[in-house]
């Protein structure tokens, strides 16, 4: 029983991570139907900014995180305005390959910066406490909080918010938004903001309890878009309830399955999904 | 027709060229560099006949180049089968597990098939890492044999194995070639322009699909199984995705969905990278900008980028006299009309 | 007859595209089906083609259901279209675009491309023989070796055109083929159905110019919201209240 609701924490707590970086990769998705792959480097260089500016400047974790959000928000909108926006109308398969150029770019460029050793990044919020006969570490809770608020705020934004309904619009129909005067390159570099802001919080939230490395972001991207292919690609609730349900499922795997494979998990129900319905869970089309 | 005849000289120049290498390279080095690159080259052309010419942009790769690899390691080392009958079987094995891949993978589309691959080809790394028992896990596999003697001719030496993988390479170009510049290759083109059309024209296309799929796994599987017996010692992160990501690069650099791209493409970026050794870990600061640029402003690679030159200055050549002719024609009846005034 | 459908729908989640619609496709004609916009007609062609599944009724072809047969089946059966926008491979010739429109015709397979067997040479030569001739039945021998992405859009609806002929069709649908083209043009492409049509080819069109279509065909269906309001020749067409309607916008009623 005590494992159990150990393990239960544990899967709410990698499913807030989870939750909140496929839900930038789904809000990218849904305006610009790009699949994008450097969004695990956006989450890498979340984690680096903070661990630097916290470091370097002695920074206290709040504003390093605040930082680190403005900084990779800038770095999607910039991918968005270099990249992105000159391949729109370019078959889709270079939007992909072009995606996979910048993470290589970012990659690289962490490793020159940062060095490839794997690094640990403290948290003032170290101290233990007990919730209802469970002991776990402050910075968890705070993820769970952190990551909690975020979405009430996201979600604060795209409905009550002119410029968030703007995003809304233009996920739904983009020819349509463009008819009534919505500006789409605007609500598309708002879009890669958001998104990698979120990214940015997802990573700083969690590297205290993980490790800061170049190649940080691979498996949580991969699992994100299982994520996003779970919820629907482009559909904001089935990011969140995806990632928790991907989080609790690992929890649960690795303690009852197998520890070594917990991280087949996600592929291996994606491929399952995939297997029976090709094109996601929630596929609009009519067919 | 002269302009065959100049493309079938230059064609064939080009293999004397490659055949002569050895004579003229005593490099050792170099020799092994340039081998190695033939063999990534087999990999990217099956890359590029299914990415290229269907346009399903698959990140398995990777993996079933590993499949290959692993099959020729583990029957030649484990099962001391005879290397040709290993090698043979290091195919058949891929490109079956490519099979049963491709029959699910292919009922996703775009996105969700570059998804669906990625993922395939991160769980094939993490089964080859993890099981032990089979693959020797992160140890690798050591050991593996050289090709054995056919009759007289051994493939000790390194310029022997430099002869076996051109030759591998040139059936490859040879197949790729044939397969494009028939029916079967416009098919796959036509897939790739539009499914719709294509289905509507009487193609089956999950058929065409899977065909080319398997195609495109055997190539990789065979470009693995020659990469183990040429390394001899091979290591899970063959695997790894960072491999497909090295392949994608060599394929756009020289022009994805052209028949040269693959093997100029990698040829140039692994002896560049070789060349700038110290570069190792950092080559994706340049490779991965490239990549980007190149998919913005050159989508057909260098040999796109050529073969557009060349048409231009052709176009240029054939309009010159028609237009000159056209212009001083003109300047003269400028000059009539300006007499006319005077006058 | 030749293709008929009997109470046939398709409904997209809540929306019901085409709804209950029997028409018989006459063989040796000129059948349109016509109607404002969102009426239906595109999904209808899509269900008759294959590439919609109905979500209920049936299509009959010449006596065979082939309600749930894929594209490329029906496509086997002889029965071809075009799309409202051409899509072609542009990086290649007019030939080569046309060519595969006859594989459905062959047998040969990948190992016969790869080791050039005598069925293969065969086969290709039949293919190029076939695309030569429908090109020149459609009038564009002169610009076989061009590029596809250097004709103009008459030239690349005629394309379209030839590639639905070559995979030796009993009847073709042509998807607005007047769309984009100024009026000589649409001249031109009207003769050229009458042409297939005289070759033993029926004809099956959706179009918007009107004045086209009432010179042209000799059977005219009018969808309105999915539903079949009229079906006749062009004078019963021209003269029926529902339709006129319908046109105007006359529905103020509902």
């Amino acid at each position: 029983m005590d494992i159990l609701t150990q393990q239960l924490f544990n899967g709410l707590t990698i499913g807030s991570v989870y939750s909140l970086v496929a839900l930038g990769l789904t809000l990218v998705y849904g305006i610009l139907h790009i699949p994008n792959f450097a969004h695990g480097a956006l989450y890498m260089l979340g984690a680096y900014v903070t661990l630097t500016s916290m470091l370097l400047w002695n920074f206290n974790y709040w504003l390093a995180i605040a930082i680190s959000i403005v900084v990779v928000g800038l770095l999607g909108v910039l991918m968005e305005r270099l990249v992105f926006n000159p391949l729109k109308n370019a078959p889709p398969i270079h939007d992909k390959i072009a995606a996979i150029g910048i993470l290589l770019f970012l990659e690289a460029l962490a490793q020159l910066v940062w060095g490839a050793d794997y690094r640990t990044m403290s948290t003032p919020y170290g101290e233990v406490v007990n919730v209802f006969g469970t002991t776990l570490t402050m910075q968890r809770v705070l993820i769970n909080v952190g990551a909690i608020v975020v979405m009430i705020l996201l979600y604060l934004f795209l409905k009550k918010t002119f410029m968030g309904s703007t995003i809304i619009a233009m996920a739904q129909n983009r020819k349509g938004a463009h008819l009534v005067g919505i500006n789409t390159n605007k609500v598309a570099m708002l879009t890669f903001l958001i998104s990698g802001g979120l990214a940015a919080i997802a990573a700083s939230l969690s590297a205290p309890i993980n490790l800061v490395f170049p190649g940080m972001g691979h498996l949580v991207i991969l699992k994100a878009f299982v994520i996003i292919i779970l919820g629907g690609m482009g559909s904001v609730p089935g990011a969140i309830l995806g990632g928790y349900i991907l989080g609790f499922t690992e929890s649960l795997g690795a303690t009852y399955i197998s520890n070594d494979y917990k991280d087949v998990i996600a592929f291996v129900l994606l491929i399952i999904i995939l297997s029976f319905k090709p094109k996601g869970l929630f596929s609009k089309e009519g067919f | 027709m002269p302009a065959m005849t100049k493309k079938s000289i230059a064609l064939i120049a080009l293999i004397i060229g490659a055949m002569v290498i050895p004579f003229i390279i005593q490099n050792e080095y170099w020799l092994h560099i340039l081998t190695l690159s033939f063999i990534w080259s087999i990999a990217v052309y099956g890359l590029n006949i299914l990415a290229g010419y269907t346009g399903y942009l698959s990140l398995a790769h990777a993996g079933f180049f590993a499949i290959g690899a692993y099959a020729l390691g583990l029957l030649t080392v484990k099962v001391g089968l005879n290397y040709w009958v290993a090698l043979i079987l290091a195919c058949i094995i891929t490109s079956g597990i490519g099979f049963l891949i491709g029959l699910i993978a292919l009922r996703t589309r775009e996105h969700f098939f570059a998804i669906y691959t990625l993922c395939v080809g991160y769980v094939i790394y993490l089964v080859i890492d993890k099981w032990d028992s089979l693959t020797g896990g992160v140890r690798g596999l050591i050991g593996i044999p050289a090709p054995s003697n056919i009759g007289p001719i051994s493939f000790q030496s390194a310029t022997s194995q430099y002869y076996l993988i051109l030759f591998f390479l040139l059936a490859t170009v040879l197949v790729m070639y044939r397969i494009v510049h028939s029916l079967t290759g416009r098919t796959f083109i036509a897939i790739r322009n539009s499914e719709e059309l294509a289905q509507t024209i009487g193609i089956s296309t999950m058929k065409n699909k899977l065909t080319v799929f398997v195609l495109s796994t055997f190539f990789a599987g065979l470009a693995g199984a020659l990469y183990a017996s040429f390394i001899r010692f091979i290591g899970p992160d063959i695997g790894y995705t960072a491999i497909i990501f090295d392949l994608l690069t060599y394929l756009l650099v020289g022009g994805i969905g052209t028949l040269a791209g693959p093997v100029v493409g990698t040829i140039l970026i692994v002896s560049v990278s070789q060349s700038l050794q110290f570069l190792q870990d950092y080559r994706m600061l340049i490779f991965g900008p490239m990549l980007t640029l190149i998919i913005i402003f050159y989508p057909r690679g260098i040999v796109g980028m050529v073969s557009e030159w060349k048409m231009k200055w052709f176009n240029k050549k054939k309009k010159t006299p028609a237009e000159k002719w056209k212009s001083t024609y003109s300047d003269s009846k400028d000059v009539r009309e300006d007499k006319v005034k005077e006058g | 007859m030749l293709i008929e459908t009997r109470n046939l729908t398709k409904q997209f989640g809540g929306l019901t595209a085409v709804k209950d619609v029997d028409f018989e496709i006459e063989k040796g004609k000129i059948n349109a089906i016509i109607g404002p916009n969102g009426a239906g007609k595109s999904t209808f062609f899509n269900l008759v083609s294959g590439s919609y599944i109905p979500t209920s009724g049936q299509v009959i072809y010449r006596g065979k259901d082939i309600t749930k047969l894929p594209p490329n089946k029906i496509a086997e059966l002889g029965v071809a279209r075009t799309f409202q926008t051409t899509n072609l491979f542009e990086q290649a010739t007019v030939l080569d675009n046309v060519i595969v429109g006859h594989r459905l015709r062959t047998k040969y397979n990948l190992l016969d491309a790869v080791l050039r067997t005598k069925r293969y040479k065969k086969e290709e030569k039949k293919c190029k023989d076939k695309a030569m001739e429908v090109l020149d039945f459609v009038g564009l021998t002169n610009i076989t070796d061009q590029l596809a992405g250097n004709i103009t859009q008459e030239e690349k609806k005629r394309v379209a055109f030839a590639l639905a002929l070559a995979t030796d069709p009993e009847v073709v649908f042509l998807d607005e083929p007047a769309a984009g083209i100024n009026s000589g043009e649409t001249e031109g492409l009207a003769e050229l159905m009458k042409k297939m049509v005289k070759r033993g080819i029926t004809v099956c069109l959706i179009e918007h110019k009107m004045q086209m279509i009432m010179k042209l065909a000799d059977k005219i269906m009018v969808l309105n919201y999915g539903e079949k309001i009229a079906e006749g020749s062009s004078e019963e067409i021209m003269n029926n209240q529902d339709v006129i309607e319908a046109y105007l916008g006359g529905d103020a009623s509902a």
